[in-house]
């Protein structure tokens, strides 16, 4: 049985599979499988749901159970659409990246799959700009399933019929977003959209859709061939599955695994990312990207599950660590991190829109040693501000956690610069 | 005008989506892939082509950060400034560039050859420090790879 159904394909130093490699790896076995054996397509959702997958774009959201919030019979508005969300802009991210120019047949087999499920006609890979070499790599593994007959009309001769669109992305971080992903994708600014109404009722176009993150749709053709307990058994935690999960910042050897979801931290961090460069102490890392709060030492034996890490006050986020060492400022690293959030708001709510450059001007003063006491307690008004409930989408909580967890965890450093009136980190 | 390559690439754009003006991004994308960068006049003419008014279509433009609306280098060079990119290095490499090109970011050579842009994370942060030039990107810079890569413009 294989244990890293995501990458056992994936070897970055040659050409991916061909459509002929990939189906003699075992590959589209979960099509066949899917239009052959499951007459009805509901009991794919239940198998997934069972399966405990979660969604790996950043919200951990239950896989099954959103797609069993889509309309179906025959009353049900249609065409229903499949989108992946390809956007991958969040900061320190760089997971799917590998998936998409690794094993793109493994992604469009998973579309399928999940596209039969929900009974969907249409289907997008939004893709952001600049990941050129995933663009021609699944243009050509797209153009090769449409030959092969696993899209396009009456796929495999069951009626079963699928349609699948390349969209590049012309590059904003909020198209991310799964509702401003969608108006992005019909041609207008990528603000966000008010939920309720979900997208799984009315979604692109008004119609149904669902919108899973591409590492998401990868799991869903080995759920099906392998069964649940299967997929169950590859995990350490309760969450079902394996997951990538990456390293990035000043480690002996950063980069991207897929590894039994739950692994602690300690050994991605050492096991795998080699340990801190010689001569670095770890400061406190980003457990999941750019929007999750700093965890320190003391955290390091937790596991990387989405319950762990949320309790220990964190997000697991998209998986992939951001390492800050003791010999880069905090407060420097905060403030960029700001700078992106800044720049990339959409502007549509006030806490966001207005907080976020505020908070720069109150990041940017402390950093260059002009800061005042009380700046503390205004950063920290501004998280609140900015906190869940009251902004119309996720991006402005997302960007308080770094600042309010630094606030916490590395407040001396925020009062050195405030005493010594410069950055004690720069020379 | 657009040019018949133009409209006809477009026209294949617009049957992958239920409504027509969903390809609007898209023809902006195809456009700017011939000309550099986006005019009024194109403006004019995609919205045209999308039964859009021209207004309309330029707050979808500048909306996004790649759709040029003024005249850019031959080459476009992006500087990932996020931050595992900052840890490693960003500063420094961002200093190297515009000392070599003499420009600031946002700017371009006196000769039209290069423009200098920032850009937010390019994915690729295990090997940070990284830039693109056009299409191709470019990881783990030093300012000696740098020099290397930009005399392969020259
Ligand atoms: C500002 C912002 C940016 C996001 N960017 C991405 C992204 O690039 N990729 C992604 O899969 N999800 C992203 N998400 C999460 C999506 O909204 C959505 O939850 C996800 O695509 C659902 O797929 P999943 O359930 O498979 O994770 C982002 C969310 C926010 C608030
Ligand atoms: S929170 Fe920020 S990015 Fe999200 S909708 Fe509001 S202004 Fe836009």
């Amino acid at each position: 049985m294989i244990d890293r159904p995501l990458t056992k394909n994936i070897d970055l130093s040659r050409e991916p599979f061909s459509i002929k490699e990939y189906e003699a790896a075992g590959g589209y076995q979960g099509v066949h499988k899917a239009l052959k054996e499951f007459t009805d397509p509901k009991s794919i959702v239940d198998l997934v749901k069972n399966a405990g997958l979660k969604g790996r774009g950043g919200a951990g959201f239950s896989t099954g159970l959103k797609w069993s919030f889509v309309p179906m019979g025959p009353d049900a508005p249609r065409p229903r659409y499949l989108v992946c969300n390809g956007d991958e802009m969040e900061p320190g991210t760089f997971k799917d990246r590998l998936l998409l120019e690794g094993d793109p047949h493994s992604l469009i087999e998973g579309m399928i799959c999940t596209a039969y499920a929900i009974q969907a006609e249409v289907a997008y890979i939004f893709l952001r700009w600049g990941y050129t070499l995933a663009e021609q790599r699944l243009s050509k593994a797209i153009a090769e399933a449409y030959q092969a007959g696993y899209l396009g009309k009456s796929i495999l001769g069951t009626g079963f019929n699928l349609d699948l669109h390349l969209h590049i992305s012309a590059g904003r971080y909020i198209c991310g977003e799964e509702t401003a992903l969608l108006n992005s994708l019909e041609g207008k600014r990528a603000n966000p959209r008010t939920k309720p109404p979900f997208p799984q009722v009315s979604g692109l176009f008004g119609k149904p859709t669902i919108v899973q993150n591409v590492e998401t749709l990868c799991n869903v053709h080995h759920i099906l061939v392998h069964g649940v307990d299967w997929y169950k058994g590859l995990s350490r935690c309760e969450d079902g599955g394996t997951k990538l999960y990456g390293v990035s910042g000043k480690v002996k050897k950063p980069g991207v695994w897929e590894l039994p979801m739950g692994v602690t931290v300690r050994e991605i961090l050492e096991d795998h990312a080699g340990g801190m460069r010689d001569g670095l102490k770890l400061k406190g890392f980003l457990p999941g990207g750019a929007s999750t709060d700093f965890l320190v030492e003391e955290h390091l034996d937790l596991k990387m599950d989405y319950a762990t890490i949320g309790k220990a006050g964190s997000r697991m986020g998209t998986g992939t660590m951001i390492i800050l060492d003791d010999q880069t400022c905090p407060v420097g690293m905060v403030l960029n991190l700001t700078r992106f959030f800044a720049q990339e708001s959409c502007g549509w709510c006030t806490p966001c829109r207005d907080g976020l450059p505020w908070s720069v001007k109150l990041l940017e003063a402390i950093e260059k040693g002009e800061g005042k006491p009380e700046d503390l307690d205004r950063l920290a008004a501004q998280c609140r501000f900015m906190g869940p409930g009251n902004t119309f989408c996720a991006l402005a909580p997302g960007a308080a956690e770094p600042i309010q967890s630094s606030l916490k965890y590395f407040k001396e450093d925020f009062e050195r610069h405030l005493a010594e009136k410069r950055c004690p980190w720069r020379s | 005008m657009l040019t018949v390559e133009e409209r006809q690439e477009i026209e294949k754009e617009i049957h992958h989506y239920e409504h027509k003006q969903a390809a609007c991004i898209e023809a902006m994308k195809i456009v700017q892939r011939h000309r550099g960068w986006v005019s009024d006049e194109s403006i004019r003419d995609i919205a045209a082509m999308m039964d859009m008014s021209p207004t309309a279509l330029d707050s979808v433009a500048t909306f996004y950060n790649l759709i040029f609306r003024k005249p850019v280098g031959k080459h476009v060079i992006m500087i990932c400034d996020s931050v595992s990119c900052w840890i490693m290095g960003y500063e420094n490499m961002r200093d190297h560039l515009c000392r070599k090109l003499g420009i600031q970011l946002g700017e371009t050579t006196a000769d039209g050859r290069f423009t200098l842009l920032p850009i937010v994370c390019l994915g690729t942060c295990d090997h940070a420090p990284a830039m693109m030039i056009g299409d191709t990107l470019y990881r783990d810079l030093t300012p000696e790879k740098i020099d290397t890569i930009l005399k392969q413009y020259a």
